[in-house]
């Protein structure tokens, strides 16, 4: 059983577009909206709120993830109105990202607590450099034995870093203690955003770079090359 | 809750009017459907206690409001209803407990402080009047409404000057400062309407 997800927003177009890209990485999770008034108007929906969350519950728990502040206030009304509150978590995060975030996590089987921190820690190429930062400064005072690890690769599989391929290599990273950021032309993100990383543009034949850094540095990076020598699996 | 519910509809536009100088728009077309559910609600089924009747009051407004002022007023009735508990008639200490209890709950689940520009600038000093006013002898319940709803008319009014920190308004920024904040108008429209029914009973 994977853990269910929960988008709660003022729209139903928007959480309907959130569900349909978050499906397309994580099929296998349950991933319902609760978006707009009952009327169809802009606004949150305590009782649609409150079904979403029983559908997407198939006994793992579920994270709920919202737009606004006042669907905020609804989520937790409907995670607080529940026999057994602590089966759901109202997550911090930014929408589209956290909500793919926590998909993969949730499709790789992650428990709760794992796919509610893939989702707060989904900021795109900013987390990236601030993870990297931290793993920096904590080798400086010597909490933890960083290492650093780089590599360049070139893409071989007809589709380049599109949505699977990149959400495979976010998942691989999956238990790892390292920062690692993949390249592509000008621009650098976090290798666990699969929107950052799709945001590349890294097509077939494209050469991408890999940097990792922290305890687990070398894994990560021995981990991506295996992935993209195998072609993502294509 | 009639006559809230009244003073609602009544005061529809204008709180339309205020939402949409500093939010979307729509706290008054969302307190109006909110209230006239409870109207329907409690028609439907009459309480058997003050407590149920709030809770009746809360269920209907977390379901049918739809903005930010749902989950908030319903957990302010909400926490009134566990305040007052069991108690047959409502009493003027009752009274200044459970609007202590209502601002609780939504200073708990809005996490907006005093000077945010919000339901508890209006809220807060109504609770503190509330319980001043319960204290004096004698003081009963129509008396402790009459003075939570005087001092969130005048908590209501030190919006106007305020840059929003909470809600939709904070997008705004200074733009948000010099408007009434329309959900604190919604509190001393409850508080007015509730001091009026109890006055006159
Ligand atoms: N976090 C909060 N804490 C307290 N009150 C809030 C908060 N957010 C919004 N409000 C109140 O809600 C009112 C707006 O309500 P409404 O228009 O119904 O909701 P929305 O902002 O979702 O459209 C504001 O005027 C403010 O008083
Ligand atoms: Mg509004």
């Amino acid at each position: 059983m994977r853990v269910g997800l929960v988008i709660v927003s003022h729209s139903g177009p928007l959480s309907d577009g959130v569900v349909e890209l978050v499906g397309q990485m994580a099929p296998e999770v349950r991933v319902n909206a609760a978006g707009g008034t009952p009327s169809g108007g802009v606004g949150t929906d305590f009782e649609a709120t409150s079904a979403a969350l029983a559908a997407a519950e198939t006994g793992s728990g579920v994270v709920l993830l919202y737009d606004l502040g006042s669907a905020r206030m609804t989520a937790e009304l409907a995670v607080e109105s529940l026999a057994e509150p602590n089966t759901a978590v109202v997550v911090d995060a930014p929408l589209a990202e956290g909500a793919v975030a926590a998909a993969v996590a949730a499709q790789n089987g992650d428990d709760l607590e794992a796919v509610a921190r893939a989702a707060e820690q989904a900021a795109g190429a900013g987390g990236a450099e601030e993870s990297e930062e931290a793993a920096a400064t904590s080798a400086a005072e010597g909490a933890s034995v960083a290492t650093r690890a780089e590599s360049e690769l070139t893409l071989e599989n007809e589709v380049g870093l599109h949505a699977r391929p990149a959400a495979l290599l976010a998942r691989s990273l999956t238990g790892l203690d390292a920062a690692v950021t993949v390249s592509f032309g000008e621009s650098t993100t976090d290798a666990r955003s699969v929107l950052g990383v799709m945001g590349l543009g890294a097509r077939k034949g494209d050469r991408i770079g890999l940097r990792a850094t922290g305890p687990d540095a070398e894994t990560a990076l021995r981990r991506i090359t295996e992935l993209v020598e195998r072609d993502f699996d294509e | 809750m009639r006559s809230a519910a009244n003073s609602v509809s009544e005061h529809r536009d204008e709180l339309v009017e205020l939402d949409r100088a500093i939010g979307d728009g729509d706290h008054g077309e969302n307190m109006e459907r909110g209230f006239l559910a409870v109207r329907n609600q409690l028609e439907l089924t009459v309480p058997e206690s003050p407590a149920a009747a709030l809770k009746s009051v809360a269920t209907s407004l977390i379901s049918s409001v739809g903005g930010a002022a749902g989950p908030l007023f319903g957990t302010a009735f909400l926490r009134a209803s566990t305040a007052v508990g069991d108690a047959e008639t409502l009493d003027g200490p009752t009274v200044a407990a459970a609007l202590r209890a209502a601002l609780d709950g939504v200073t708990a689940r809005g996490k907006a402080e005093r000077e945010d520009k919000t339901m508890v600038d209006a809220l807060a000093p109504a609770a503190e009047a509330a319980e001043a006013a319960s204290t004096t002898a004698g003081s009963g319940p129509s008396a402790v409404l009459r003075a939570a709803a005087e001092a969130a008319e005048t908590g209501a009014r030190t919006t106007v000057s305020l840059i929003a920190k909470k809600g939709r308004a904070s997008y705004l920024g200074d733009r948000s400062a010099g408007h009434l904040d329309p959900g604190a108008r919604s509190v001393v429209l409850l508080l007015n309407a509730f001091a009026d029914v109890t006055g006159a009973e």
